[in-house]
């Protein structure tokens, strides 16, 4: 199935969650709602659920407006943050539930709600565990029952709500290549809400950035990396170096960097800012052009990368990140002096 | 499990010597408060029975079957027969209302809730004189339709079912604030109706808090005395409540009849301890049911 949000908007009192949200999502995608908390991203899939009602706007369903349908009448599944299972029933009865809940007249018989309860709990791969009670489960496992449960009623959209917030990250790895895998098998269009933007990289189709209740940016995992829309995107994103300054006759002068700038030819100075990630900056010992002098201050080996923390004439720090044989070629220790040069820059004018 | 229970109470027990006051405070502490206890509640009770029993069994039987004790011992269960289930539902309203909605005059609908226990039952039960009275603001039209409620059965009822509405409500709320609505909610998307959401799902949750709360409503209905004394009128195998009699009764000095009927009242006080006894334990037991969640078994 696939959901058309259109000009959502949602206020509690004086505060707007959601500010004029418009997104599609296509049938069979798997799209990721990424932002920080308070962002307005569980408002939006609690009002696809039907948990909430808009203010403004509209929510198809294959075209079909969805607004005034109840939720248990809009087949989707919902796996809510913290599971909410059941914690009277056993796993195998918090998973019949949405098929003991119909209407006589479509409930299956018992040996058939059986089978699929089993088969769903093969699927998720806890078959073991039927008679176990929720609070006897580890999160991982009570994830698991969650997702079994919302599949149970075979929904035609499948909404997950920090689907892997409340784990530690070994299980959170596991599970999501385990989601991954499982929604190449069966399809269902899927949306999910998460802060991590690691995990909304890796896993998902379709990327929409939310803050403060609006679409920074609707991409994929890799137009949101490589063309970041605004500033929030590319601080959200990840560690990044701003080098503050202006943009003036087709130049960017930042701070200590100077770089062309064709975007902006105009001879009126605008404010800008460019920013550059750890990884995207070289280091050498000799002025190659295009950088800056700087100080090394700290350097850290972390795995295959090292992290070496420099700062530059005005004493702000700079954070790179090289790979070891990178690193190898040069060995700067603490004290010494090095040629800094972003390979890659993102300028962005501020105001207006 | 019982092998683990006891394992932990042994350590507290060690701790406890190691770090807590000497062998001689603790004696002279657990002294008092059995002595207390002895002084004030078990040597009561026993003198209720012995009393009763003074005259021999026969006599005892005697006072209980006499037609006006019975009487009274059928009101007391009628009133507490009603009372009870209307605050049962009132209860599971407000409790709901509380916990699960914000609206205005919540706060002031808390507050109210508590009101029976602030003020003294025989103001409870004149408020229902004054309404429902002869020159009461209800009364007229009582009396226009031939209801009679003070000095009558529904009085009774009535002041009962105030002076005991605040326990199940005051037992519910923190339960079901404590559980929240995402479970209703999933039960919603899973498509399950209002009735099924409340049966299946907010009920199981919040069946011992409303055990518990009927328990406690329903000897407060049954012991009841202040309020109902007042509505009552005090018409003997009319009117008459177990406690009023046991009044009247004393007043003649009949003491072993009013001790006799006093140790039905205890009686009933007793097996509602037993119960309640029974629900805090499986309430303790469900307790650590959840709190084993906090210690995860390797997936």
């Amino acid at each position: 199935m696939s959901i058309q949000v259109s000009h959502l908007t949602k206020r509690y009192g004086g505060f707007v969650a959601l500010n004029d949200v418009s997104f599609t999502v296509r049938q069979g995608e798997l799209l990721a709602l990424l932002g920080p908390s308070g962002g307005g991203k569980t408002t939006l899939l609690r009002i696809i659920a039907g948990l909430e009602q808009p203010d403004e706007g509209s929510v198809l369903f294959d075209g079909d407006d969805a607004v005034r349908r109840d939720p248990r009448d809009r087949g989707v599944g919902f796996v809510f943050q913290h599971y909410a299972l059941f914690r009277h029933m056993t796993v195998f009865e918090n998973v019949a539930f949405g098929l003991r809940v119909r209407p006589r007249e479509h409930r299956p018989a018992e040996a058939d709600i059986r089978r699929r309860v089993n088969e769903l709990l093969s699927l998720v791969q806890l078959d073991y565990l039927g008679t176990r009670y929720p609070s006897q489960l580890s999160g991982g496992q009570r994830q698991r029952v969650a997702l079994a449960r919302a599949l149970a009623v075979e929904p035609k959209v499948l909404l997950l709500d920090e689907p892997f917030g409340a784990l530690d990250a070994k299980v959170r790895q596991e599970l999501r290549r385990w989601l991954r895998r499982l929604h190449a098998e069966i399809h269902l269009t899927s949306v999910f809400v998460t802060h991590d933007q690691e995990e909304a990289l890796e896993l998902a189709n379709r990327v929409v950035v939310i803050n403060e209740g609006r679409i920074e940016q609707d991409g994929t995992p890799e137009e949101v990396v490589e063309h970041p829309a605004s500033p929030f995107v590319v601080n959200f994103l990840g560690q990044v170096n701003i080098f503050h300054g202006r943009v003036q006759d087709g130049k960017a002068l930042l701070g200590p960097l100077a770089l062309e700038y064709p975007e902006h030819p105009s001879t009126e100075a605008r404010t800008a800012a460019g920013y550059s990630r750890p990884h995207e900056l070289a280091v050498s010992r000799t002025d190659e052009g295009g950088g800056l002098w700087a100080v090394v201050t700290d350097v850290r080996m972390a795995g295959a990368i090292v992290k070496m923390e420099v700062t530059d004439n005005e004493r702000r720090p700079i954070q790179i990140e090289l790979g070891r044989e990178q690193y190898e070629a040069i060995r700067a220790i603490i004290g010494e002096l090095v040629y800094v040069k972003p390979r890659k820059v993102r300028v962005f004018m501020e105001g207006k | 499990m019982a092998g683990y229970v006891h394992a932990h109470t042994g350590q507290t027990s060690r701790r406890a010597s190691r770090l807590t006051e000497p062998p001689i405070v603790r004696v002279l502490l657990i002294a008092a408060a059995l002595g207390f206890l002895a002084l004030f509640l078990v040597l009561p009770l026993a003198t209720v029975f012995i009393e009763a029993l003074s005259s021999g069994l026969g006599a005892y039987v005697l006072a209980i079957r006499e037609p006006d004790a019975l009487a009274a011992l059928r009101l007391t269960l009628l009133a507490a027969a009603i009372a009870v289930p209307s605050n049962l539902v009132f209860g599971v309203c407000a409790g709901w209302a509380i916990a699960k909605f914000d609206f205005p005059g919540k706060q002031l609908l808390t507050t109210l809730i508590d009101l029976p226990f602030a003020v003294s039952p025989v103001i409870s039960g004149m408020v229902f004189v004054l309404l429902f009275g002869r020159q009461g603001v209800l009364g007229p039209w009582a009396a226009d339709h031939d209801i009679k409620i003070v000095f009558a059965v529904p009085g009774i009822v009535l002041a009962t079912i105030f002076v005991s509405f605040p326990f199940i409500a005051r037992e519910i709320i923190p339960v079901m604030e404590a559980s929240g609505t995402q479970e209703e909610e999933a039960a919603r998307v899973l498509g399950a109706g209002g009735l099924q959401t409340f049966f299946r799902v907010t009920l199981p949750n919040i069946k011992w808090g409303l055990v518990y709360g009927v328990i406690l409503c329903n000897a407060r209905a049954m012991g009841e005395f202040g309020a109902v004394s007042v509505v009552s009128g005090k018409i003997r195998g009319v009117t008459n409540t177990l406690p009023l009699h046991v009044e009247i009764l004393y007043n003649e000095y009949a003491f072993q009849a009013a001790f006799a009927v006093s140790s039905l009242l205890a009686f009933l006080a007793i097996v509602t301890l037993i119960v309640k006894t029974v629900v805090e334990r499986r309430i303790g037991l469900s307790a650590q049911t959840e709190a084993g969640a906090a210690r995860p078994q390797a997936s």
